[in-house]
C-alpha cells in the first residue's frame, strides 16, 4: 500500500502539491514512483519557465517506461531540485521529501486536485 | 480475460507487480528491474516463462517436417542438443523465432507467448503431406529460466542424487533429470546473455519447484525476476524480441540473423526469397546505437537522417543497466547501419543525436566447452 500524506493535494496524473508560504512544492506520489520503478532519467524545466495547469513541465523515465510530468497548478518555476540531476534515487526512496521536483509561484489556476482521502479512493478505483 | 501461468498466485503473494504481456498477466518486477538485472549478471535469477508456447513434434517425418518450416538445419541438432531457428513466410518475413530441442523420439519447439496460436496454426498448415503428430504441451507444462553465473553451482543442489545431468550439460544441451523428486527436462539455454538453464516440468509441480529453487543457497542467492529484467537482460546482448527486432515485415538479413538461415540443407519455406535477399543485400538493417545527445530512445521512436528525412525507427531502447547508459537498436537504411554513423532519434518531437556502435552491447558469457 503506497503512502499518501494527509497534508498534500493530488492530481489525477499522480503529482502532489504542498503549499509553503506563497509558493508550492511539486513532486510525484509514492504510487507513481512504485508504478514507474527505478527512476533513471529526469528532465526538469528551467527556473523562470511558466506553465498552465495540466501542461507538461518535464519527463521522468525508468528502465521500462517514459512518463510526462504535468503541472498540477499553473505558475512560474522558482526552483528545481538540481540534486536529482545526477541521482534520481530520492524520487523512489523519498518521493514526498528529498525527491521533490520543482517549486513554483502559483498563478492561481489549477487542475482539479484531490485531498488525500479522495486520492486514496481514486487509486483504489484504478487498481481494478 | 488475460491468461495466467500456474505461478500467478505465487507471484501475487510475493508482491510482484503484474502487467499484461502478449495476452498474459505476468510479473514485470519483484524488487525492481535494475536489482533483478544485476542479480542475473552477478549471481542467479529465476523467471517464470510458462507463458511461452511449447509444442511437441514427433512421428517418422518429424525431422523432415521441421526442416521444411524452419530456416536452421534441424538434421544438425543431435539428440540431447537444441538450436535457435526462424519460421519464415514465403516472402522472407519472420513468423516467429523459436528454439528446437531434440529429445529422444521427438522435438520440443518453444515459441513466443504472443505467437502461440499463430505458430500452432502455421505448423498445422504446413504439416500436410508429412507423417507427423503435433501436440500442444503449453498448458500441461510449466517453464522456468534459472539464469546467471551462479546458476550451475546452485542448481546442482536441486538435482536428485540418482541423476546428475546438469554439470555435464553442454551449451544448448538438453536432458531429462529429476529435481525435488519430479521429472524435469533441463536445457542449458536462456535469454539473458549469461550461463543458465531452462526447466520444463508438469504444471502442478510449479509452486513447489519455484519455492524450492528460490530457497537454494544462502538466503537471497536466487532472486525472483520479472519480465522487465528479462527484457533489459536480452537487450544488452542484442537478442531479438519478436514484435521489435523481428516481425512478419522484417526478414532475417535485416535483423542480422542471416547466420540462422542455412541454404545447404535443401528446400524450406521462404528459401527462394531469402536467397535473393542475401544475394542483393538488405536495403535496411538493425543498428545498435548510443546517445550522443541527452535522452532515452524508446521502441517506435522515429529515426531521421541528419538531413531531417525520416529513414527508420527504434526497435528497442532503454537505459542499459550493465553498461550504465541509454542504448538502442534501430532499423535504418544499410548505409546508416555502419559503426560510427550518426542519425537523430526523435524524442518527444525533438531530434537527439545518436551514434551507431557495435552489437552486441554486452558480450554473452555462455559456458561453452
Amino acid at each position: 500500500m503506497s503512502t499518501i500524506p494527509a497534508d498534500l493535494r493530488y492530481s489525477k496524473s499522480d503529482e502532489w502539491v504542498r503549499v509553503e508560504g506563497d509558493e508550492v512544492v511539486i513532486g510525484i506520489t509514492d504510487y507513481a514512483q512504485e508504478q514507474l520503478g527505478d527512476i533513471v532519467y529526469l528532465e526538469l524545466p528551467q527556473v523562470g519557465a511558466t506553465f498552465a495547469p495540466g501542461e507538461s513541465f518535464g519527463v521522468i523515465e525508468s528502465v521500462k517506461a517514459s512518463s510526462d510530468l504535468y503541472a498540477p497548478v499553473g505558475g512560474e518555476v522558482t526552483a528545481v531540485n538540481s540534486a536529482l540531476e545526477h541521482d534520481q534515487q530520492p524520487i523512489n526512496s523519498d518521493p514526498y521529501g528529498a525527491g521533490w521536483l520543482v517549486r513554483m509561484r502559483p498563478s492561481g489556476e489549477e487542475e482539479e486536485l484531490m485531498d488525500a482521502a479522495a486520492y486514496a479512493a481514486y487509486l483504489e478505483g484504478r487498481s481494478h | 480475460m488475460l491468461k495466467r501461468t500456474p505461478l500467478f498466485e505465487a507471484h501475487r503473494a510475493a508482491g510482484a507487480r503484474m502487467v499484461e504481456f502478449g495476452g498474459w498477466e505476468m510479473p514485470v518486477q519483484y524488487s525492481g528491474i535494475i536489482e533483478e538485472h544485476h542479480a542475473v549478471r552477478q549471481g542467479a535469477g529465476l523467471f517464470d516463462i510458462s507463458h511461452m508456447g511449447r509444442f511437441m513434434v514427433r512421428g517418422p517425418h518429424a525431422s523432415a517436417f521441421l526442416q521444411h518450416v524452419v530456416t536452421c538445419d534441424v538434421t544438425a541438432i543431435p539428440i540431447g542438443q537444441s538450436n535457435y531457428g526462424l519460421l519464415c513466410k514465403p516472402d522472407g518475413g519472420i513468423v516467429d523465432d523459436i528454439f528446437i530441442y531434440h529429445v529422444p523420439d521427438e522435438f520440443l519447439v518453444v515459441v513466443n507467448a504472443a505467437n502461440r496460436d499463430k505458430d500452432w496454426a502455421w505448423l498445422q498448415n504446413h504439416a500436410r503431406g508429412f507423417d507427423v503428430e503435433l501436440e500442444d504441451r503449453s498448458d500441461r507444462w510449466a517453464m522456468l529460466a534459472f539464469q546467471g553465473p551462479n546458476a550451475e553451482a546452485l542448481l546442482v543442489h536441486a538435482e536428485d542424487a540418482e541423476t546428475s545431468e546438469l554439470g555435464n550439460l553442454p551449451f544448448h544441451g538438453v536432458a531429462l533429470t529429476s529435481m525435488f523428486g519430479v521429472n524435469v527436462l533441463i536445457a542449458r539455454t536462456g535469454y539473458t546473455g549469461e550461463d543458465g538453464f531452462e526447466l520444463f516440468f508438469d504444471a502442478p509441480n510449479a509452486e513447489m519447484i519455484w519455492a524450492r529453487l528460490l530457497a537454494l543457497g544462502a538466503p537471497g542467492s536466487v532472486k525472483p525476476c520479472g519480465l522487465g529484467a528479462r527484457d533489459s537482460l536480452r537487450f544488452e546482448p542484442c537478442l531479438a524480441l519478436y514484435g521489435h527486432e523481428i516481425s512478419e515485415t522484417i526478414n532475417p538479413y535485416e535483423a542480422r540473423l542471416g547466420w540462422v538461415v542455412k541454404f545447404d540443407k535443401g528446400d524450406f519455406v521462404g528459401r527462394e526469397t531469402l536467397a535473393a535477399i542475401k544475394a542483393r543485400g538488405p536495403a535496411r538493417r538493425l543498428a545498435g546505437f548510443e546517445m550522443v545527445g541527452r535522452g532515452i530512445a524508446r521502441s517506435d521512436y522515429p529515426v531521421h537522417a541528419l538531413s531531417g528525412e525520416r529513414v527508420g525507427h527504434v526497435t528497442s531502447g532503454m537505459p542499459a543497466p550493465t553498461l550504465g547508459k541509454p542504448l538502442g537498436i534501430a532499423l535504418v537504411p544499410t548505409a546508416l547501419s555502419a559503426e560510427g554513423s550518426e542519425f537523430d532519434v526523435i524524442i518527444r518531437e525533438k531530434p537527439v543525436r545518436a551514434r551507431v556502435m557495435k552489437m552486441p552491447f554486452y558480450k554473452p558469457r555462455y559456458k561453452k566447452a
